[in-house]
């Protein structure tokens, strides 16, 4: 494997691997917050347990989002030093003030929430998840506006080669990061959702079997809080589809239009239909130039739909696409010895279409199955019900894993779907046009595969291993329940001078 | 002063407070071993005090690091892509280890078990050694030069980025991070604790700013100007009184003074830089300087306003959260292990 390769599969594992995480964490931090308002605002402790629980599994995930942050922003410099030089002008300033607007608050105020409970009043330490949670959110916006920009550059003139920023204001509302935004975030959402259906399901069919098991009742009170939690998590996942369905929209309309390849490469549309029709399933490789090799399961007209939200225009084929792009950006590579085994050899203008075919149905297929299931939910625990059976609370549990599945097919589609460009050019501009760049040359010309492959090595070894351990963590955290996490029962005579802290590492 | 010269100054503060802040977390790291020894019967509880005099801030200060990263990033792209991927090995060990610190703290009081403990602790310690060595040595032979070519890229192998300067430059850091540690553990602890603080800090104390004064007249010699005397000068004498306000028995003092001493390092570092980001060892044609690298000024401009904002918050509120937790800690405040 050369250099870039492995550039390329180190961007992609340590990526998807953060994004295992984020989500995560930013459904679960608002969500949390918003449990600490219910107690804040009803004394109810049935809202304080639920803070205390789902609070403990979101810092056991945040930890791990935050240590892998760090190398995303260190990783553009080191492996794509060549990319850094070119976009820098405009890439480094939402990275820059994610860290000085979001970050730090984020860091920050974590550090105030977890050890300030009985530092701060009441309602400092809830402004205090407020502030991280928000924080958390504010963070995305400016990392998807910096990721935007690479899908559909705007704001930029190009001076001597490179891209010179003249309005900031440009990047950060660009058409595609307002579209991409809402959509990440309800996909954060749907993750949480899930989370919490998964979780509690699986804590009230646990406790039900202990209960039997020694002939006693079900705690009433946990039994509630659970109920409460599970049904939350379903609402949150039905909405939050929703929203997915409505910014995807929104963002697949914007795709067709700044970048067609994408959008064909999706749907593998090897020819291009007037109507055209959405393929559910297909059949045979993808990858045959004339879709001779490809059974598929279509949809006729949902596809011109998507594309242009009527039921009758056209829409490209990768072979239609092909010559345009070559017509527009070129047929071979610049003979620049940096280009390394690609300079001077033919563009392949072609995205992997297995990947993007498969990516963007699986995001589809998950996004949709997590909702389903946050439906059935809502249905089964209607009115105080209790679902009966065995099979539903393992299904919930496994049914955690769906949203997750989504999430990063979404961005592998995405991402490998602008390949073979890492800023990609807008044919059809709405942004600014000729401003592109290979990922061939974006990749750090100075540094050896040697040290490369080190890197991905010892990184994907060590995010194994912390894989392992947040998993271990997390069960034994979610089967503690609520006693693991409440602080215990003062004793009537303790005094508050010189007591212990409520919280200590 | 034009935009680029006010950045270079921002960045300059940014490695300044990353230094102060995330250095005695990495000598408090460095120390657990030694104040806490794993065979006395109340190790983990000597442990857990040190631990949990950085607990609430640690992240807060780590993301200095990460936006001293980004606004090179956004002020000079061509100097943070010339000395991130000159120094990709140092700065893969120096992620590994943050990567492992970062985790540890959250994790290591989750399970309630000696071995769980011993493990993350190890993973603590070593990461706290390794960390502050690699920014010492990737800011010192930032400092000293790089062989950079034309193009900005690296001439040579990985190794070259190791040179007498850039591992002095790596003690240093580890030694005055380890010194800053004992110093924050004894204004910020009570009891035992303090007392084998107060003696370290006193005993190591001279020792210990050896590597730092090696490291400023080597940079004072090798690039210096005559005004960056100044600033060594003081760094020399605010280091030395720090460790005598400590035998007085003033921490708080001595920490004040830790961080004039350690102001006048980075702007030794920093002058004896100036008006280079990065000098070539290739050959000085191929230099990175301010003006070479910086961003255009429309950018700056914004970063300026953001900066302008986001900075005096940030210390307003990290300020604050020192404020908040600003009571010793002892023995006597370490509830009892709560884990499943």
């Amino acid at each position: 494997m050369d250099l870039l390769d492995i550039a390329r599969w180190q961007f992609g594992i340590t990526t998807v691997y953060h994004f295992l995480m984020v989500p995560l964490t930013i459904g679960l931090a608002i969500l949390v917050a918003g449990m600490q308002t219910a107690w804040y605002r009803t004394g109810n402790r049935r809202y304080l347990k639920m803070t205390k629980f789902w609070g403990k599994l979101m810092l056991i995930n945040f930890a791990m989002g935050v240590v892998t942050g760090i190398v995303q922003e260190f990783q553009f410099g080191m492996a794509w030093s060549a990319y850094s030089r070119f976009v820098g002008d405009v890439f480094g300033a939402p990275l820059a003030m994610e860290g000085l607007l979001a970050f730090f608050v984020e860091s920050t105020f974590l550090g105030l929430w977890i050890f300030g409970w009985d530092r701060l009043s009441k309602g400092v330490h809830l402004a205090c998840a407020w502030a991280f949670s928000l924080a958390t959110v504010l963070s995305a916006y400016f990392i998807l506006a910096a990721n935007s920009w690479m899908q559909h550059p705007v704001g930029v003139r190009m001076v001597d080669g490179k891209p010179e920023l003249i309005s900031i204001w440009a990047v950060l509302t660009n058409s595609t990061v307002l579209a991409a935004f809402p959509h990440t975030i309800f996909g954060c959402f749907a993750v949480a959702g899930g989370f919490l259906i998964g979780i509690a399901a699986w804590q009230i069919a646990r406790q039900r079997k202990q209960a039997d098991k020694a002939g006693e009742l079900v705690d009433e009170e946990d039994r509630r809080t659970w109920h409460g939690s599970m049904r939350l998590g379903a609402w949150v996942a039905v909405v939050a589809f929703a929203g997915l369905a409505i910014s995807g929209d929104v963002q697949g309309k914007l795709m067709f239009d700044q970048q067609p390849m994408k959008m064909a490469s999706a749907e593998a549309l090897c020819h291009s239909e007037a109507p055209a029709s959405f393929s559910i399933f297909a059949v045979g490789d993808v990858r045959s130039p004339n879709c001779e090799d490809v059974k598929s399961l279509t949809v006729p007209y949902i596809l011109s739909y998507l594309a242009e939200g009527d039921f009758t225009s056209e829409v490209d084929g990768v072979n239609e696409l092909i010559p345009r792009y070559q017509a527009e950006y070129g047929t071979h590579y610049p003979n620049d010895p940096r280009l390394g085994q690609f300079a001077g050899q033919p563009i392949d203008y072609q995205p992997l279409l297995p990947v993007t075919y498969w990516g963007f149905r699986f995001m589809i297929g998950f996004g949709g199955l997590a909702a389903l299931g946050g439906l059935v939910v809502l249905w089964l625990t209607r009115k105080q019900r209790f679902p009966k059976g065995k099979l539903w609370a393992p299904l919930a549990l496994l049914g955690i894993g769906a949203p997750f599945v989504g999430n990063i097919s979404g961005w592998v589609f995405t991402e490998m779907g602008r390949q073979p460009f890492v800023v990609a050019p807008n044919p059809n501009p709405s942004g600014v046009d000729g401003v592109f760049m290979y990922t061939a040359s974006a990749v750090s010309s100075g540094v050896t595969p040697g040290e490369m492959l080190t890197s991905v090595i010892s990184l994907t070894a060590l995010y194994g291993v912390l894989l392992v351990v947040e998993v271990f963590l997390m069960i034994r955290f979610a089967r503690g329940g609520f006693a693991a996490v409440m602080p215990p029962e003062k004793e009537p005579g303790e005094s508050d001078s010189d007591e212990a802290l409520s919280f200590a590492y | 002063m034009d935009l680029p010269t006010f950045w270079f100054l921002v960045i300059a503060l940014l490695w300044l407070g990353y230094l102060f802040l995330e250095g005695f977390d990495f000598g408090v790291g460095m120390l657990l071993p030694i104040f806490g020894p794993r065979r006395s019967e109340h190790g983990n509880t000597d442990r857990r005090v040190m631990i949990n005099t950085i607990g609430p801030v640690w992240d807060g200060n780590e993301v200095w690091l990460i936006v001293a990263g980004g606004a090179t990033f956004a002020a000079f792209p061509g100097w943070y892509a010339s000395l991130f991927s000159t120094a990709y090995l140092p700065l893969l060990l120096l992620l590994l280890a943050l990567i492992g610190r970062g985790v540890a703290f959250e994790y290591r009081g989750k399970v309630d078990t000696d071995r769980w403990r011993r493990t993350w602790d190890t993973v603590i310690v070593l990461a706290s050694w390794i960390a502050p060595a690699m920014v010492g040595l990737v800011l010192s032979a930032n400092v000293f030069g790089l062989p950079l070519d034309a193009n900005g890229d690296r001439v040579g192998g990985w190794w070259t980025i190791f040179t007498l300067p850039s591992v002095v430059g790596a003690i240093a850091v580890v030694t005055f991070s380890m010194l800053h540690g004992a110093v924050f553990l004894a204004l910020k602890t009570e009891g035992e604790i303090r007392l084998r603080a107060r003696r370290f800090a006193l005993r190591a104390g001279v020792p210990l700013l050896l590597p730092v004064v090696a490291l400023v007249l080597l940079a004072q010699f090798r690039a210096g100007s005559a005004w960056t005397w100044i600033p060594l000068v003081i760094a020399l004498v605010a280091g030395l009184l720090g460790v005598a306000r400590v035998a007085a028995d003033r921490e708080g003092q001595a920490f004040f003074l830790q961080a004039v001493a350690l102001t006048g390092v980075v702007v030794t570092l920093f002058g004896a830089l100036w008006p280079n980001v990065i000098p070539s060892t290739v050959d000085p044609a191929f230099s990175l300087s301010i003006s070479d690298t910086a961003a255009s000024d429309y950018p700056l401009m914004i970063m300026t306003w953001v900066a302008a904002f986001g900075t005096p918050a940030v210390m307003i509120y990290q300020g604050w959260t020192y404020w908040v937790f600003r009571k010793r800690i002892g023995t006597k405040h370490i509830p009892p292990v709560h884990a499943p």
